[in-house]
């Protein structure tokens, strides 16, 4: 058996046992450079956020708003009714205005109404939920945001290509999660038969 | 010396002074640990198989996800590092376990609560997943199995740092305590903060299953809610760089070139690593610009900082260490001859790469404002936050378990050639895992669906059927079997030690740790190294640089240096690529 370690046996396991007395010593040459680049690096990330504010075009939407789900409900119904071009799978399409407000909701297991836009045009999606929380993904150009009942969500989006985009749920909304689907229509532009 | 209630022993290995209660509660902790780790193996084999045609059914397998995820990050991280707690600040500074009967009390508290947890999730009556996000409700034994769980880990960060400041006040060690438990002090400050937070969220759930209120926020939940479930990954976080700095000290005898910049990092952590829990709420609704940027970033990515620092302080420690003891060959000549055969230090390697690499910087892609729209509720989070705990944080628990549970249980380690190649399976399969899940999260497969044909859906969706989805979706459940395997190589050897192993006052033999001469006869050859190295006119900020040319002499960690700098590149271009996709999707905003 050995007894009680010895001051030199302190310093053995390093990490695991108390350092030396001072264990703050001047940086090397190595860790100084390194600890600059590092530190540079983070300032870019961080004003590369800001950067992509002034020069991308997808930008995080920010514009929302308390709505009772009630109200909401009422109001995409509202809406469809003066919209509606079509039925697909007994959801109700709708062929909207370029520019104008889209109510989109989202309920268990369903987003309503289909809708059918036009390529290039710019579309303020009025989005909420009338139930629980959902997830609102465009695929395959994997857009995702959240929807939270009680909070209506603007999401402007410019569909700039033509063709058919399912909409899947993707935040866990109960048993039928795996049903959930809706769809985006992006005709050509100019195509015959889109106005209203 | 004080007097000591429960009667120690002075370990034959390491020389420190393990009290009795402590090693008993680090040990229960940590084997319970593992056994819930290899019930959430079992689970994670059948939702892996039900991706390729098993027949399980949708309630089934929902359940099933719920409960892996449960068990995996909150019950199997939190009781190995409660485990760790109780070890750092007991035998780590040669102190007494303070109030162990409450920690027993308290251990059975945390034991009841997941049983209640997980009876409500494998019963269907708490198919809410992870996350709980009301409206969604669960019955009411599951918050109440979670809240009991959540104060159970309060409590014994509570004790925790009872028995440091007992510690500091029995004059146990001299002057700082070890780079070690200053990290599990930084894991269990943050913890401290996560567990509020989580008890917030839960409590509210909990008040509202029993009709006490009426109806939480969705909104609020989720950020009280990330509070703990991010800032529960941030203490996984912490503890795992301590464990790194362990098991440097452990495998290659080694530490931090600078100590000092490594404990500065910890500061950085325990300050701003919680702000990024918001990353989750990124394409909610309600919250301003600023907000989401301020602390998406970390403010000013300060934490990002701190994990660069670790990236270079952890490997810098290995280089420097293995210079000492073998010279230097070349740049790189310090990383060929070091200990690959032992399950610590290829864990600590296969860890810190993989964490560096792979989990920090998808971290940060998701957390950057606007990239973080292509990823939200995808795949592509599944597989960022498997790279972090479980290549990362778990990788490292698993190798400083080869130390820990012999040393604990004074039994030697059963099947050491098993362990010599469980780090490098585990650490396989779950590469091909998160890379395939990442890669599936860009092709849009959303988490959490159970059948990604939509075979049952009104408008069905097509597009995860043709082109790479279906290979890609593949790849993850061949990775997910492989790293099961790696688990149940790990869980074999601790259970077959802990059950089997031959009892010993040297339980280190069997493997070749650095640890594995006496900590005495070890010292003396490190001394002939050192007095071998000293009769070179070097400093303290030089190494034997032999073989390297020039001005990388005067590097105290060259080769370590470069690997960082390709590490870095690695980011940008990662950073950079993830824009380009970006501004291919459709105009938003």
């Amino acid at each position: 058996m050995s007894d009680a370690r010895s001051p030199e046996d302190e310093r053995e396991l390093n990490t695991l046992t108390p350092p030396e007395k001072v264990w703050w010593k001047r940086l090397g040459p190595d860790e100084r450079r390194w600890l600059t680049i590092a530190f540079v690096w983070c300032l870019i990330l961080f004003t590369g956020m800001y950067v992509w504010m002034g020069i991308g075009d997808q930008q995080t939407p920010i514009e929302s708003y308390r709505i009772d789900p009630d109200d909401f409900a009422a109001e995409t119904t509202a809406f469809i009714e003066e919209h509606q071009v079509d039925e697909m799978e007994g959801v109700p399409v709708v062929a909207p205005p370029p520019g104008s407000n889209v109510y989109l909701q989202a309920s268990q297991f369903q987003f309503r109404p289909v809708l059918q836009l036009e390529e290039g045009e710019t579309y303020r999606l009025l989005v909420s939920s009338t139930d629980v929380q959902h997830g609102l993904s465009f695929q395959p150009v994997n857009l995702n945001f959240q929807v939270l009942p009680g909070y209506l969500y603007v999401i402007e989006i410019t569909p700039d290509r033509p063709g058919e985009y399912p909409m899947i749920c993707n935040e866990f909304c109960g048993l039928g999660h795996h049903v959930m689907t809706g769809m985006v229509i992006v005709a050509e532009a100019g195509a015959e038969g889109n106005a209203p | 010396m004080t007097t000591r209630t429960a009667p120690s022993r002075i370990c034959n290995v390491t020389g420190f002074i393990i009290n009795r209660d402590g090693q008993q509660l680090a040990l229960a902790h940590v084997v319970s640990g593992v056994v819930l780790l290899a019930l959430g193996g079992l689970m994670a084999i059948l939702i892996a198989l039900q991706r390729q045609g098993l027949p399980i059914s949708d309630d089934w397998w929902y359940r099933l996800l719920a409960s892996h995820g449960a068990t995996m990050l909150l019950f199997w991280l939190l009781l190995f590092e409660v485990g760790a707690l109780y070890w750092g600040s007991t035998m780590l500074l040669n102190a007494r376990m303070r109030a162990p009967r409450v920690a027993w009390a308290n251990f059975g508290m945390m034991i009841l609560g997941i049983l209640m947890a997980q009876w409500a999730m494998l019963s269907g009556n708490a198919t809410v997943m992870f996350t709980a996000y009301p409206p969604l409700t669960a019955h009411p034994v599951y918050y109440a199995g979670i809240l009991l769980f959540a104060v159970g880990v309060l409590l014994a960060v509570v004790l925790f740092f009872a028995n440091v400041v007992g510690a500091k006040r029995d004059a146990t060690y001299e002057g700082s305590v070890p780079l070690v438990v200053y990290g599990l002090v930084a894991a269990a400050v943050i913890a401290v903060y996560a567990l509020g937070t989580g008890a917030v969220a839960y409590g509210l759930l909990f008040l509202q299953s029993i009709g006490v209120i009426e109806t939480v926020d969705p909104a609020t939940y989720r950020l009280f809610f990330w509070g703990i479930g991010h800032g529960a990954q941030q203490v996984n976080l912490a503890a795992m760089v301590a464990v790194w700095y362990a098991l440097i000290g452990l495998t290659v005898g080694g530490r931090p070139v600078n100590e000092g910049l490594s404990r500065f990092a910890f500061l950085l952590l325990i300050a701003f690593i919680h702000l990024g829990a918001v990353h989750h709420v990124l394409v909610d609704p309600g919250l301003g610009t600023s907000h989401r940027i301020m602390n998406t970033s970390y403010m000013l990515y300060l934490a990002v900082l701190a994990s660069l620092i670790h990236a270079f302080s952890i490997p810098a420690g290995i280089e420097a260490a293995q210079r000492e003891r073998h010279g230097a060959r070349g740049m790189f000549g310090w990383l060929v001859r070091a200990p690959w055969r032992e399950p610590g230090f290829s864990s600590l390697v296969l860890s810190v790469v993989y964490f560096g690499f792979i989990a920090g910087v998808t971290g940060v892609l998701m957390g950057t404002m606007q990239l973080n729209m292509l990823i939200h509720n995808t795949l592509f989070v599944v597989g960022h936050f498997h790279a972090t705990v479980v290549s990362g944080t778990t990788l490292a628990f698993m190798g400083i378990s080869y130390y820990l549970l012999p040393l604990l249980s004074q039994r030697k380690l059963v099947a050491p050639r098993m362990a010599q190649l469980q780090p490098y399976v585990f650490a396989g399969g779950v590469a091909l895992l998160t890379l395939a899940m990442l890669q599936a999260g860009r092709l849009g497969v959303p988490r959490r669906v159970a059948d990604l044909e939509y075979s049952d859906a009104p408008l069905g969706v097509t597009v995860f059927q043709s082109g790479p989805t279906p290979t890609v979706m593949l790849l993850v459940s061949v990775g997910a079997l492989i790293a099961v395997v790696g688990g149940i190589m790990f869980v074999w050897v601790m259970v077959a030690t802990l059950l089997t192993g031959e009892r010993s006052e040297r339980p280190d033999q069997g493997l070749g740790f650095a640890i594995g001469a006496p900590a005495r006869e070890r010292q003396e050859v490190l001394r002939e190294m050192a007095a071998a190295t000293r009769t070179k006119p070097t400093t303290d900020t030089t190494v034997d640089a032999r073989g390297l040319k020039g001005r990388w002499q005067r590097f105290e960690a060259p080769g370590t240096y470069l690997l960082v700098l390709i590490f870095l590149a690695w980011f940008v271009v990662m950073y950079v690529v993830a824009h380009f996709n970006l501004a291919q999707a459709w105009p938003v905003g």
